[in-house]
């Protein structure tokens, strides 16, 4: 009897977590269904699950739509991403390897001056942001929509727990070896500490892949439109081309799909270890 | 949130600062400023670079946010003297109702969206946790929608999910059941489009959260279950009650105030689900949306945008400090 009730429980649990599942990936397959049908297939008044043939020309297709110029929007995305990632994950890791590890007199003022920023977020301070963007003639370009997202304190906070935790014997090591604190960084903690920058740089790329109203308000001509921007407009236009939407976006998050699945540990571990719960 | 190298660093100063005056001390005024080992110099040469960015694009945003906020600049980021007026843009934000009814937005959205959040990845979490085949494959189905931007999600929820005519999948399922054509978007009484709102971003972030308390069931001892299960507990519910969900209090603060500071956030999902051709509707516009419109609007407000963003920046920083000393954040015992 008691058994019984336990096998009933555990079938139910798992027809639960089959039936979230699916839930959760409908959105997916909606994407990538409509980016594939015709677009009579997506407005159809009998909609059907699957449609009748796929329409794999919609891939090209979507590349030569002047109104949507998705491969120069691709292109920004790429450049704003990768230099954010790179950016955001040498000067985070330093300052929090030196708020960690060097002794300095003021060291507790300036982190607290970190964490305060901490506390009011950089979408609240779009306003100003923008002004000071503005008045130093970066609207629209590059540096703009880069430099000044690039001062994380979020990420400072993870590299300074992260090296707090650091076993220090190894530096030591290097320090009686005659090494300064540059080369003891570059030489002994970079290579020993790969899984918190793994961790680091996969959430950075994902956040300035995905970021959206940063770039709204900083990358206001054409040129400098990225996935998410061009995509955003095109669904408030008049002129609204279902599926080439669809393929669009299902070809905005093919990349990060890819760098997600397998880095994903990296997301988890850093997510874990951030000691944001502790 | 632990500050264990502060104090560490506090006790290995070199020497008090009196004593370390040119006659007292025999060091060089170079060592005095350089530190022991040139220690001082290494410091701002690992953190400079940062602390300069983040004065820079942080601090100087705010102190300049709260000047303009005094002024009536219209379109002009640097105005004159005489557009000076005073507090005129904050009381003319505190009595405007479009944005204390974007306030009231923002407290709906986070009385929807923190519980929902909360117990839909608890819930995930105990469900992945428990499961003895495919966990890597589920937990990985529910995190994937973080890779996915409010943008992209939008467009399904707009264009296919919640679409108002019959090609929405909302629609044709509750067609079978022989239900009308809802317009999700666009019916305020009821509010329809809040659903869209909120299941958005639930699905968007519910395996984030998940995964937070996935790492917090980990870290429980698998001591505290033998020693419930001699002492009688069922398991299931009772479990649940006296030993799991008192052992997550440490994740669930955590996940609590990382919610509420995102809904604070919220701006992608609602600008990109609900403006169209025509504009924004009146309804259901989060602060930011609303700030979006008066700054960067055609109205170029910054004056009065400034304003605003002060204020949010205050109500945030007194929710923030309110919660965590409500939650006993920062006094957590070693």
């Amino acid at each position: 009897m008691h058994d019984a009730l336990t096998r009933a429980g555990r079938a139910l649990r798992v027809v639960t977590v089959i039936t979230l599942a699916l839930l959760f990936l409908i959105p997916f397959y909606l994407l990538v269904r409509n980016g594939l049908a015709t677009e009579r297939e997506i407005t159809a008044p009998g909609w059907t699950f699957f449609p009748h043939e796929l329409q794999w020309s919609h891939l090209t297709e979507v590349f030569r739509d002047p109104d949507l110029p998705l491969g120069r929007a691709l292109l920004n995305s790429t450049l704003i991403a990768v230099s954010t990632t790179l950016g955001t994950v040498v000067l985070a890791s330093l300052a929090g390897y030196g708020l960690a590890r060097i002794p300095y007199r003021h060291a507790p003022v300036v982190f607290y001056a970190v964490l305060g920023t901490l506390m009011v977020p950089a979408a609240v301070t779009f306003v100003p942001s923008f002004v000071l963007v503005s008045s130093l003639g970066w609207i629209s370009s590059l540096r703009g929509l880069v430099i000044p997202t690039l001062f994380s304190a979020f990420a400072c906070f993870i590299f300074r727990q992260y090296f707090l935790g650091f076993p220090r014997e190894l530096e030591d090591a290097a320090r009686v070896d005659g090494l300064g604190y540059w080369r003891t960084y570059w030489r002994i903690v970079v290579p020993n500490a790969r899984p918190v920058f793994a961790a680091v740089a996969t959430i950075v790329f994902i956040g300035a892949w995905n970021a959206f109203l940063w770039p709204l308000v900083i990358g206001q001509d054409q040129e400098a439109w990225t996935v998410q921007v061009a995509l955003s407009t095109f669904t408030t236009a008049q002129n609204l081309n279902l599926h080439e939407l669809f393929v669009a976006a299902a070809v905005s998050i093919a990349p990060l799909v890819v760098v997600f699945l397998l880095l994903q540990r990296y997301i988890v571990a850093g997510v874990e270890r951030s000691g944001i719960d502790d | 949130m632990t500050t264990g190298g502060t104090e560490e660093a506090v006790t290995d100063v070199p020497a008090p600062r009196a004593a370390a005056g040119p006659e007292a001390a025999p060091r060089s005024p170079g060592t005095r400023w350089l530190g022991p080992q040139r220690r001082n110099l290494w410091f701002w040469v690992f953190v400079g670079p940062f602390a300069i960015g983040l004065g820079l694009f942080t601090y100087v945003p705010l102190v300049w946010s709260v000047y303009l906020s005094f002024f009536d600049a219209h379109n002009t980021v640097s105005p004159s003297g005489s557009d000076f007026v005073g507090l005129g843009n904050y009381t003319a934000m505190l009595s405007d109702p479009a944005f204390l009814g974007s306030l009231g937005t923002f407290a709906l959205f986070t009385v929807f969206i923190v519980p929902a959040t909360y117990a839909l990845s608890l819930a995930l979490a105990l469900m992945v946790n428990r499961l003895r085949f495919a966990q890597a494959f589920f937990r990985s189905v529910f995190f994937l929608p973080t890779a996915c931007s409010y943008v992209v999600a939008s467009v399904i929820w707009k264009l296919s999910v919640f679409n108002g005519v019959r090609f929405g999948l909302a629609n044709t399922v509750l067609g079978w059941f022989g239900t009308d054509q809802t317009a999700w978007l666009s019916t305020t009484h009821p509010p329809w489009y809040w659903l869209v709102i909120v299941t958005v971003r639930l699905w968007l972030q519910a395996g984030f959260y998940m995964i937070l308390f996935l790492a917090g069931l980990q870290r429980i001892s698998p001591q505290l279950y033998e020693a419930a299960a001699m002492d009688g507990a069922r398991p299931g519910w009772q479990v649940f009650r006296h030993i799991t969900f008192p052992q997550l209090r440490a994740t669930s603060v955590a996940v609590v105030l990382l919610l509420v500071i995102n809904a604070f956030q919220a701006f992608d999902e609602f600008y990109n689900l609900l403006s169209d051709a025509r504009g924004y509707p009146p309804y259901a516009r989060p602060p930011l949306v609303y700030l979006y419109y008066t700054a960067l609007g055609q109205d170029q407000n910054l004056g009065l945008g400034s304003a605003g963003a002060v204020i949010l920046a205050l109500i945030i920083a007194v929710a923030t400090v309110v919660q965590a000393r409500w939650f006993g954040l920062g006094r957590k015992e070693e």
